[in-house]
Formats: C-alpha cells, sequence, structure tokens
C-alpha cells in the first residue's frame, strides 16, 4: 500500500495544494517493516523502503500490519478510520518530532489513508 | 436560488454570569417546550442549525442556543487577555443555569453535546428538578486524554488548523461533505487556547464517573444518543452510563461526534421519536 501513496498524493492538486508549506521526511513502520518518505512542498518526492542503520526523519507513524490493513480498507471498520483512533487505543503510535505532523494534521491524514482511494476527510 | 431569511433570530444577551457581566450571543427558532442546545468544545451555535431550520423540531419546541463565553460571537469578559481561559464543571453547570433564568425558560430540556453531553450528566445529578428532561448526545462519565493537548495552543502551530485536524476523524465517514467542513469550520474559527480550555472540563475536571450511579432519572428523564463512529465519547461509555442509570440509549448508525452538524437529517430522524417522548411526559 505505501507504494502506492506517491502517486496517488502527487495527482491530488487539492492534497498537494494543502501541504505546499510541507518539507519533512517520515517515517511508516508496519511491524518490524520500515518506509520513509521525503516530501517536498506537498508532493510525496521519495519513498524510500528500510531496513536503515541511521534513519533521518521527523516523525514515525507505527502501527502491526493487521492495523494497517484495516486502516487501509476503502471504508474501515469502527475504531480504524482515523490515525486518533488508533492512537486512542494504543494501536498506533505516533513518534519523534510532531511539530511537523500536529501542524498540518489535515494533510497528513490524507496523505496516510490515500490508499484507501478517493477517501477524503 | 432564490434569496431567503432563515427562521432563526439572534440577540446579545447581556447578564451577569460567574458574577461578571458578560455579552452573550443567543440564537433561537419555534415555539413551544424550551430545548436549551449546548455546543461542543471550540465551537459554536451553528452546529445546531440544522435543528432551528426543520419544522419538524421548530413546530413543538422553542429551540435556543448559547454562545458561551470565549466562544462564537460571545465576548470574552473583560480581562481576558491576561488569564488562560479553563473550563470547570461547576462553572459550566452555573453558566447554563443562569443563562437559562436569564432567559426565562420554563421547565426547558436541555440538549448537549460533547461537553455537552457531560455536563448534561452534572445537571441530572445535581440540579434534576430544573429541568423536564436531558439529553445527552455523545456522552460518556469521562473520556482520557490521547494526546498532548498542548498542541491546541502553542504560537508556532496554527490554533485553528490543529483543532480541526485533532477533531476531523470524529466526524463519520458517510458525512456529507459540505456539513463536514462546516463543522471543521466552526473549528478553525475558535479563539486561542479556547478548545484547549474546554478540554480540560472533558478530559479532566468532569470526571463524573464516581457519581453516575446517583443520577435518579425518576426525577429527571435522561435520553442518550451516541454516534458509532465516536471514539472520544464511545458507544461503551455511553451504554455503561445508561446502564448505571436506566437511561434510555440508542447509538446512532453513520454518525460520528458532532450528528447535528455533521450529518443534520440523519441525527434528526434519531431526535424526533426522543422528542416525541419528551412531549408527552
Amino acid at each position: 500500500m505505501i507504494d502506492k501513496i506517491a502517486g496517488l498524493v502527487n495527482a491530488d492538486t487539492k492534497l498537494v495544494r494543502r501541504g505546499r508549506f510541507v518539507n519533512t521526511t517520515f517515517m511508516i513502520a508496519i511491524d518490524d517493516s520500515y518506509t520513509l518518505l521525503r516530501v517536498e512542498e506537498g508532493r510525496v518526492t521519495k519513498v524510500a523502503p528500510g531496513p536503515f542503520i541511521t534513519p533521518d526523519y521527523s516523525f514515525c507513524l507505527r502501527a502491526s500490519r493487521d492495523v494497517w490493513e484495516k486502516f487501509w480498507e476503502p471504508l474501515p471498520p469502527l475504531g480504524y478510520t482515523d490515525i486518533f483512533a488508533l492512537v486512542k487505543q494504543k494501536l498506533m503510535r505516533v513518534e519523534g518530532d510532531l511539530h511537523p505532523f500536529m501542524t498540518n494534521l489535515l494533510y497528513f491524514k490524507d496523505v496516510i489513508a490515500a490508499p484507501r482511494q478517493g477517501a477524503k476527510r | 436560488m432564490s434569496p431567503h431569511f432563515e427562521p432563526i433570530s439572534a440577540r446579545y444577551l447581556h447578564l451577569e454570569l460567574l458574577g461578571r457581566p458578560h455579552r452573550v450571543y443567543v440564537e433561537e427558532a419555534g415555539q413551544g417546550i424550551p430545548l436549551l442546545c449546548l455546543h461542543t468544545a471550540g465551537s459554536d451555535t451553528r452546529q445546531f442549525r440544522g435543528l432551528m431550520n426543520d419544522q419538524r423540531i421548530t413546530a413543538n419546541f422553542r429551540v435556543l442556543a448559547f454562545d458561551m463565553p470565549w466562544h462564537g460571537k460571545s465576548s470574552p469578559p473583560a480581562g481576558w487577555q491576561d488569564a488562560e481561559y479553563q473550563l470547570t464543571s461547576s462553572d459550566y453547570m452555573r453558566m447554563i443555569l443562569e443563562v437559562s433564568d436569564a432567559l426565562e425558560l420554563d421547565n426547558p430540556v436541555a440538549m448537549g453535546c460533547s461537553i455537552g453531553g457531560r455536563i448534561v450528566l452534572h445537571l441530572a445529578h445535581e440540579h434534576p428538578e430544573r429541568f423536564r428532561a436531558l439529553i445527552g448526545l455523545e456522552s460518556a462519565a469521562h473520556t482520557d486524554a490521547y494526546y498532548d493537548l498542548s498542541w491546541l495552543h502553542r504560537p508556532d502551530v496554527h490554533g485553528g488548523m490543529v483543532c480541526a485536524g485533532v477533531i476531523s476523524g470524529l466526524v463519520a465517514p458517510a458525512a456529507p461533505a459540505v456539513h463536514r467542513w462546516e463543522t471543521l469550520w466552526h473549528y478553525m474559527q475558535s479563539g486561542p487556547g479556547v478548545f484547549k480550555g474546554d478540554l480540560n472540563f472533558y478530559m479532566i475536571d468532569g470526571d463524573i464517573r464516581d457519581r453516575v450511579d446517583k443520577i435518579d432519572i425518576k426525577r429527571c428523564p435522561l435520553f442518550l444518543l451516541t454516534g458509532e463512529y465516536d471514539y472520544s465519547c464511545t458507544s461503551e461509555g455511553t451504554l455503561d452510563v445508561a446502564r448505571r442509570t436506566g437511561a434510555s440509549a440508542t447509538i446512532m448508525q453513520g454518525l460520528g461526534h458532532f450528528p447535528m452538524s455533521e450529518n443534520p437529517e440523519k441525527f434528526i430522524s434519531y431526535l424526533l421519536p426522543v422528542l416525541d417522548k419528551i412531549r408527552v411526559l
């Protein structure tokens, strides 16, 4: 699913506009599998799969594969529709320097949920 | 579209609130049993626009809503710039009773959502004689903080955007886009630190778990309506209050934490049967 994110985000001009001030690298952790995603001016410009020895990123979203797969369903089950729903249930951790994430929540929520295809919130 | 006015009237009420002069914005529509509506944390009366424009409700109920001080078009009290706004259970309860008195409401129904849904539990516990009935929307006895609230009020984060971003997932997936984004817009317009100050009540001071069992619904009927997608006030939290008090509870399919604002039409289909019961009390 992660490999779909760049294409989906970059094709969504409204989402790119919403993130036009975002420049950061963040990590998605699925179990022990790590991926770094570089964002420049709202576009996902690089997706680098791990493993990494010294990964350099601002924040990381960490959850099990089962959780991510439910989160990325077109209509996720109750409790899996939003990052904060998962965080509240302790099914996901948001770690690191949260400033870019919290400052651009409405952007990152749609970037992370992009694989749902057309589900915008 | 031909230009038209909605049947909502609005005025500014001057009154002593919590011992200080206040200027409070009040909207109303309809006639009949007073139905005093309490908005969510960090938002305002616009959340009830759907109710005030629905003749099925306004034919029998005088629907009123006020912006809490600091919210919407109500002013903060003089001197606000030198203090941190923090809502407490006692202030919130007193505010509702004082506004109700100032409006000379006779045996009103109070309906609140989220923080409003919590405070109706406090009202049911401490002031049941003041109300014909109470309706709790997204009502639970307590909610633990699930993120660091300090993000909501700091100079290097846009307050409106972070507040809307934090709550956006509480809107159900099926909410019409126009109402979803209207609901978020209200949050984006909230004053600095206001949502955070309200959450002091919601996540800290307003915990009523140790008193829920003492609520006597024979003294004041209590109705609970909660959206299934609400992960802040969960269905389990609402059903627990219902189990401990005997209150009527309905879990609303396809709705989230802001039912009256995110999907007014769907919400009203759940509310009307409750209002029918209240009319014959």
